[in-house]
């Protein structure tokens, strides 16, 4: 309750919401911009360049003598344009890999940058309280005129992106396309660059250099869970930009002597974990489910399969058969096994006849199930023994697992292909419904 | 098409990577409304003979012409296929959204595409066989629809001039056929069709003209005056290690010819 109490006294302060909207619009650009630095796996260079504008910063500091946002956003940018240009030359002119040249400007950068921030730090000029706040962020540092800057900033990106959608998209699919149909790449890829630039340098004072790479890739990384969509994906990152950090802040402004760009990155973090939790179809929880889900199908699938061999092997398909038979016909875990009885019953592919011990017939709907399941195993088997050339006591297991899996549009073309065949490369009879064994099997 | 100009002329064109040579004063004029197999042994330099006319990679010498003027000036009637591998396959878009991109050739920068542009798209994928396949995501799709797909996006640009970096390279039989009906169907249209192929079992009776690569043009011609033993000889081993070797000299020493030395 206090909790909340203090949130809402938080809120009240007209600086705090100045600074909530600050990170609100950052949050967004940042993730809506993240998206394509992970799609045209720049990630790595958003981080550097993320501690390469620190000298810039530093540097326009001591020029100017205050934090002069303007004076911040020049800096920053020259230095983020010319750690971008070193990165290129790096890998252009000598025998470095990209991974190598990346780290390279971003420690040589970032040091300079400590230096300089040290070299501050020493000559006592009181406009440099706050200065700190470059390394990890503190949002609470923003002045309004800041936030109005940055603001705007972030608002210019995002109308920027808007208007060039379409052009971004193409060049961060296909560069090689787009430039054989006359766009122009290169300035394309200059416009993206300095947007995440512009970015960066939009979210330094709140979030810090070190850490402001999280806002362009945790968003983003998070939205790829959710959708195959690349204008969802883009919405989705922006709003979990958005949440984290005006999450971030919030925190961080409660206890006032937390710097604010961990608390984002926590925030993040938090919304990424969920997602990849939870998104449907990418989701871990929903894949295991599925493998689970599946796993119990093949496990039923096999159990009603191994009633109908048995009725196969005996001609009887009138038999009740016990758990007993049917363990005896292929080894299976009784307790599975039982289990996948109870539901075969319940969907009404088995019949229990009550005694001791309980048996189960198939029904008829279960035999036609069961017959499909040794139709496509013998067809898979001849298939791969006729086409793929794999030795005939080599095909088994293989149609063990296919037979779970394989649709009847494939059976149909294997069944044409192999033009119906009456046996499997084991001379076993292939069941396809009106020629069954032992005869009057759908009676 | 009354244009006398031949769809594409190629002048002494020389093209290094790293200071090694790929194509070696390569000299062709490309006749009008062929279907043309570019063949050659594996670094011959065929894809980098198509990126460097769809100027994407910038030559060391030599002129390249598209209908007489400069390609920057005839891109809408030039359409290009990139390699399968080329490009992100997970990347989220849609089939459809892939073969509208091919649209984009006609469409102003910022501009969106109009109902025409989608009816062509989807009559792009129709061609191809690909409808039901539309709003799929790209990653869901085999080798050979991918294929298939990046070939509907070049028939969406509606160009006159088709260049195609190995479209054949690992699909199944029945795209191979599509693909094939698909080109003859270009060709029939008048268009200009250049093809990276890799192989060669299938040159006969696919093609009209043939092109042998490998560093120099070792001929061009129609199929049957140039598909022959002799010259897939000399494209493909024999006299030509010479030349690699003179190739592997020239990178060790740094040396590349200069342009305009003649």
């Amino acid at each position: 309750m206090s909790e909340l109490l203090n949130i809402l006294q938080y809120l009240d302060d007209p600086n705090a919401r100045y600074v909530l909207a600050g990170t609100f619009l950052l949050g967004i650009s940042a993730g809506v911009l993240g998206c394509f630095a992970i799609l045209r796996r720049r990630a790595l260079v958003g981080d550097a360049v993320a501690h390469a504008v620190l000298p810039g910063v530093c540097l326009a500091f001591i020029i100017v003598g205050d934090k002069d946002p303007f004076a911040l956003l020049i800096g920053s940018m020259i230095f983020g344009w010319i750690s971008m240009i070193v990165m290129d030359a790096i890998v252009r002119n000598t025998k470095l890999s990209t991974d190598a040249s990346i780290g390279m400007v971003l420690s040589v950068f970032f040091g300079l940058g400590v230096v300089l921030l040290t070299y501050i730090q020493s000559t006592g000029n009181v406009n440099q309280s706050g200065l700190d706040a470059f390394l990890f962020g503190n949002a609470a540092s923003l002045l309004p005129g800041d936030v109005m800057v940055f603001g705007t900033l972030s608002v210019i990106i995002l109308i920027v992106i808007a208007v060039s959608y379409k052009e971004m998209k193409m060049v961060s699919f296909d560069p090689g396309f787009a430039k054989s149909i006359g766009y122009p790449v290169k300035r394309i890829e200059f416009l993206i660059a300095t947007l995440m630039v512009m970015t960066i340098t939009v979210g330094l004072q709140a979030v810090g250099v070190v850490l402001m790479a999280s806002m362009l890739i945790i968003p983003a990384a998070a939205g790829r869970y959710w959708t195959e969509s690349l204008g969802i994906m883009i919405v989705i990152a922006g709003a979990v930009g958005a949440i984290s950090g005006v999450g971030g802040t919030v925190i961080s402004g409660l206890a006032p002597a937390m710097p604010t760009g961990p608390w984002i990155v926590v925030t993040a973090l938090f919304l990424f974990l969920i997602s990849f939790m939870f998104a449907p179809k990418r989701g871990e929880v929903i894949r295991k489910l599925k493998n689970m889900r599946n796993r119990v199908r093949v496990q039923d699938e096999n159990v009603l399969k191994t009633i109908y061999l048995l009725e196969e092997q005996d001609g009887l398909a009138g038999k009740v058969r016990s758990m007993r038979d049917i363990l005896k016909r292929r080894r299976m875990n009784i307790r599975k096994t039982r289990s996948s009885l109870a539901r075969l019953h319940s969907d009404g592919l088995i019949q229990l006849i009550p005694g001791k011990p309980a048996g189960y017939l198939l029904t008829d709907e279960g035999r036609a199930r069961a017959m499909r399941l040794v139709r496509v195993h013998r067809l898979w088997e001849l298939y791969l023994t006729s086409h793929v050339q794999i030795a005939g006591d080599h095909v088994h297991d293989d149609a063990e697992s296919m037979e779970h899996l394989i649709t009847p549009e494939i059976e149909e073309q294997l069944t044409s292909l192999l033009g119906r065949p009456a046996t499997d490369p084991h001379l076993r009879k292939i069941p396809y419904g009106e020629t069954t064994t032992g005869g009057g099997l759908l009676s | 098409m009354s244009n006398k100009l031949p769809p594409i002329e190629v002048h002494d064109l020389t093209v290094a990577y790293r200071k090694k040579p790929v194509l070696w004063d390569i000299d062709f004029d490309v006749p009008e409304g062929k279907l043309i197999a570019v063949i050659g042994p594996n670094g011959a330099g065929k894809s980098t003979l198509i990126k460097t006319i769809m100027g994407l990679i910038e030559p060391v010498s030599g002129k390249i012409l598209v209908y007489g003027k400069p390609v920057d000036r005839e891109r809408p009637r030039i359409a290009y296929v990139p390699q399968r591998e080329s490009v992100d396959w997970d990347f989220p878009i849609s089939v459809y959204e892939l073969v509208l991109m091919g649209r984009y050739s006609h469409l102003k920068l910022f501009r969106r595409p109009g109902s025409n542009d989608r009816r062509i798209a989807t009559e792009a994928l129709e061609k191809v066989g690909m409808s039901d396949y539309a709003g799929r995501q790209i990653s869901q799709l085999s080798g050979g629809q991918q294929q298939r797909v990046f070939l509907a996006r070049a028939l969406a640009q509606q160009a006159d001039i088709y260049l195609m970096d190995e479209p054949l390279a690992g699909v199944d039989a029945a795209t191979e056929t599509t693909i094939f009906e698909l080109l003859s169907v270009l060709r029939d249209e008048g268009k200009t069709v250049l093809v990276v192929h890799h192989d060669l079992q299938s040159v006969s009776g696919n093609f009209d003209w043939v092109m042998l690569l490998n560093l120099r043009l070792v001929a061009f011609g129609p199929r049957e005056e140039v598909f022959t033993t002799e010259n897939l000889q000399k494209a493909y081993g024999g006299r030509l290690n010479i030349l690699t070797q003179v190739v592997e000299l020239a990178k060790e020493k740094s040396f590349v010819r200069e342009p305009g030395h003649e």
